[in-house]
């Protein structure tokens, strides 16, 4: 703020504070003829009589009057007068931080080195692991790990940037950016779209009109077999869905594959390492990694 | 101009328009807020239909409440109360009658445009600019009657609800006008002028002084013409009165940056508007203790009139509201209650309880003037019209108090690791049996308001002739 608008603020606020100090002040004399009406007669019947303020409100005005200067004194308020206090939000705000860093840091600094698969059996590392899932994971992946649509199950073993501890671990720190170009264009027609779509289903075995799939597969092998494969097992370096095992990220209707052909897809899992720090991020891809291992191979969450 | 003709009569067929319309809109805006009470409940009720989902039917709502319901009782209010206190007919007669259906008419276009989906996404303002337009062209023209009326006054003194009306007029004029300046994309789409910080500044430096003026000073000052005439008394206080309007609409300007405390907005910005918040306590009690102690002498009346039992619970709401306003402003409280339903059931409070309240008493004072009647139809039917919105507003208040309280704590709560105990969709799970509870408070209210609606018409039946009977203009009591 410039100081001209800092003078402008400051004569401002102080001219309310006077003003309502002065209305008070010359309003709370005697009043001469106390309890009578002011003689003003309105609609036939309506008068007023001017008894004085209250004694209890004039004072209740007066002590709001008197903090709010005590106040505009110790905090900032005045324009650019910091406040005798030298308090602002962002220091109170940073304060804070660092005083529960310091006290959560020794709960955290035994997993710092710790490998993952070990953390992974370690009670209360799966129980930390869990709660910064809860509490920065949850809102995409769903508070039981199964996703939603558009937002990967971790639960199932099918990954779709890789799932040992190491590969999560890199997804959590630095996030990943899957992308399906839109191949509209490409095909050419709507039917060479549904075609493909169709060649899709086909890959995880489901019951489809054979003549179609065969149309689409001559499709697939020139334009999608790049990042999907020949075989439709995808391609985890790129993020590419594996297509032959009956899960999908988007839906697996004809419609939600159609339309991931026609339009593409853009998926985003955003980078945690200055978010959450890498001991935390440990923790989480422990926890996370646990929930996609066979029963007893972790200790329970 | 009709000084001439032989009998002055008072314009009260626009007050009368005002009046039904009132009722009319009031059971509409109050029914769109149950539906969305009920969508809360039972998020899937109109799954898929976009114009009957919760984030375009809640807009209709706040709009349909506030400037329908509140907005035509006090245009009602205004122009009865501006005849009866100047001695004069109103000024510029169809002029008052463009203003009644200019304004019906931006109603109606919000009603259409709304739950299309067309909508600046400011809140309380959320009209695009050709209503906006019609809003000023409206707004200019209210303000041309009732001052225009003011000063062709055959008394000298201007009569305290005159006072609140005009700041009333000037004050959202000025709101409105510096609040909606957009610039148009198209007919139904447009970009304010103001961006970041500076706008949610402005937004709600308008959002709280909508609610300063457009649900505060406007009912003071019906509350000054219709409690001293249902109740026989003169006002407590001219000396109060002189105080606290002036320190009400000065410090009402400063409050609305308590709206963005712990935002991006500078922290002496947000310290100023808490603290005038706090400052703005006692002028808002003020109004409500020149109301209250108006009955003085004067108590017994509230055992046998339940209009008197409307306007004296709406001024206990006024100053409940009043009191936890300030309260929730301060920066420790506002980190608790800012963005849960805390917020929903103060503002509550203050439009159910304070607005809704001295505006449904009003309008029973109101309606047997306008038709010739002794009364209303039923005095019985007004007093259970009391009780079922009391307990109403009460359910709905106290749901959303526990349950704002509790979301705040399960927000902040923590485990000893540092992480936030609950997940958001806890804190939505828990709050469901309270959701359910509003609901019904506000089933209760629409209840009342359909008992008043056929209060009101067999009230117009007791005298088919009404409309036909002016009301001549009496000569002042004295100079």
């Amino acid at each position: 703020m410039s100081s001209a608008w800092s003078i402008f603020v400051i004569i401002l606020t102080v001219l309310m504070i006077v003003g309502c100090t002065w209305l008070l002040w010359s309003t709370s004399r005697p009043i001469k003829g106390e309890g009578e009406t002011t003689g003003h007669v309105w609609d036939g019947d309506i008068r007023e009589y001017n008894k004085p303020l209250p004694r209890w409100w004039l004072f209740l005005f007066y002590a709001t009057i008197i903090y709010a200067i005590g106040y505009l004194a110790y905090y900032p308020g005045l324009g650019n007068f910091a406040g005798l206090s030298g308090w602002t939000s962002a220091k109170e705000h940073d304060a804070q931080r660092d005083e529960a860093e310091a006290r959560l840091a020794p709960l955290f600094a035994r997993f710092e080195n710790m490998p993952i698969e070990q953390i992974a059996r370690d009670p209360d590392g799966l129980r930390l692991g869990r709660s910064v899932f809860g509490n920065y994971c949850a809102m995409c992946h769903g508070s039981d790990a199964r996703g939603a649509i558009g937002f990967p199950n971790l639960t199932d073993s099918d990954w779709l940037w890789g799932g040992t501890p190491d590969d999560i671990l890199a997804t959590v720190l630095d996030g990943r950016e899957g992308l399906m170009p839109p191949l509209a264009a490409a095909l050419g027609s709507d039917l060479a779209v549904s075609e493909v779509a169709v060649y899709a289903q086909s890959l995880s075995g489901r019951k489809v009109d054979p003549a179609m799939a065969a149309a689409g597969k001559r499709r697939y092998d020139t334009l999608c077999i790049a990042c999907h494969g020949a075989d439709g097992t995808g391609n985890q370096a790129l993020g590419a869905p594996n297509l032959t095992d009956d899960i999908w990220v988007y839906g697996g209707s004809l419609d939600a594959i159609r339309k991931a052909i026609n339009e593409g897809r853009h998926g985003q899992m955003p980078a945690h390492r200055d978010i959450i720090g890498p001991v935390r991020a440990r923790l989480v891809a422990a926890w996370v990694w646990a929930q996609s291992q066979p029963e007893g191979t972790a200790a329970t969450p | 101009m009709s000084t001439h003709t032989p009998v002055e009569t008072y314009n009260d067929k626009v007050v009368r328009q005002f009046a039904v319309v009132t009722v009319i809109w009031g059971i509409i805006g109050m029914a769109v807020g149950v539906l969305i009470a009920a969508q809360l409940y039972w998020p899937d009720l109109f799954n898929g239909i976009s114009w009957l989902s919760y984030g375009r039917l809640r807009p209709l709502h706040t709009n349909a409440v506030i400037f329908a319901f509140g907005g035509n009782a006090v245009f009602a209010a205004s122009y009865y109360a501006v005849q009866r206190t100047s001695h004069v007919p109103l000024f510029l007669p169809k002029l008052a009658a463009f203003t009644f259906w200019g304004w019906q008419a931006a109603i109606v276009a919000a009603v259409l445009t709304l739950p299309l989906g067309i909508t600046s996404g400011k809140e309380y303002a959320e009209l695009e600019w050709p209503i906006d337009i019609l809003i000023a062209l409206v707004w200019v023209a209210y303000g041309v009657v009732f001052f225009g009326t003011v000063i062709k006054r055959r008394v000298k003194h201007i009569y305290v609800a005159n006072w609140f009306f005009g700041a009333y007029i000037i004050a959202i004029a000025l709101l409105h006008i510096f609040n909606s300046l957009a610039i148009p994309a198209g007919m139904w789409k447009s970009y304010p002028v103001y961006a970041g910080a500076v706008d949610a500044m402005v937004q709600w430096w308008y959002g709280h002084n909508a609610v300063g003026f457009f649900l505060t000073v406007n009912f003071l000052g019906m509350m000054y013409y219709f409690v001293p005439k249902q109740v026989g008394r003169p006002i407590y206080s001219y000396r109060l009165s002189i105080v606290h309007f002036w320190a009400l609409i000065a410090v009402y300007m400063w409050a609305g940056p308590h709206h963005l405390q712990y935002t991006a907005l500078p922290d002496w910005a947000q310290s100023l508007g808490m603290v005038f918040s706090l400052v703005l306590l006692a002028p808002s009690w003020g109004g409500a203790i020149n109301g209250v102690m108006t009955l003085s002498g004067a108590w017994h009346k509230l055992r046998t009139d339940p209009v008197l039992k409307f306007m004296i619970v709406a001024l206990s709401f006024y100053m409940i509201a009043t009191f936890e306003g300030p309260m929730m402003s301060i920066k420790t409280v506002n980190s608790l209650s800012h963005y849960t339903d805390w917020t929903v059931g103060h503002v509550h409070a203050g439009a159910l309880g304070w607005v809704a309240m001295i505006s449904i008493g009003a309008l029973y004072a109101l309606f047997p003037r306008l038709y010739g009647t002794a009364g209303m139809y039923s005095t019985k039917w007004i007093d259970v019209h009391f009780w079922v919105h009391t307990i109403g507003v009460l359910l709905y208040a106290a749901a959303m108090w526990i349950a704002g309280v509790m979301q705040g704590l399960m927000w902040r709560a923590s485990n000893a690791d540092g992480t936030l105990t609950y997940t958001f969709a806890e804190s939505v799970s828990a709050t469901y049996p309270y959701y359910l509870i509003r609901m019904l408070g506000g089933v209760l209210v629409v209840a009342g308001m359909l008992l008043m609606a056929v209060n009101v018409w067999k009230t117009r039946q007791m005298n088919p002739n009404a409309e036909l009977a002016p009301v001549p203009v009496p000569a002042p009591a004295h100079a």
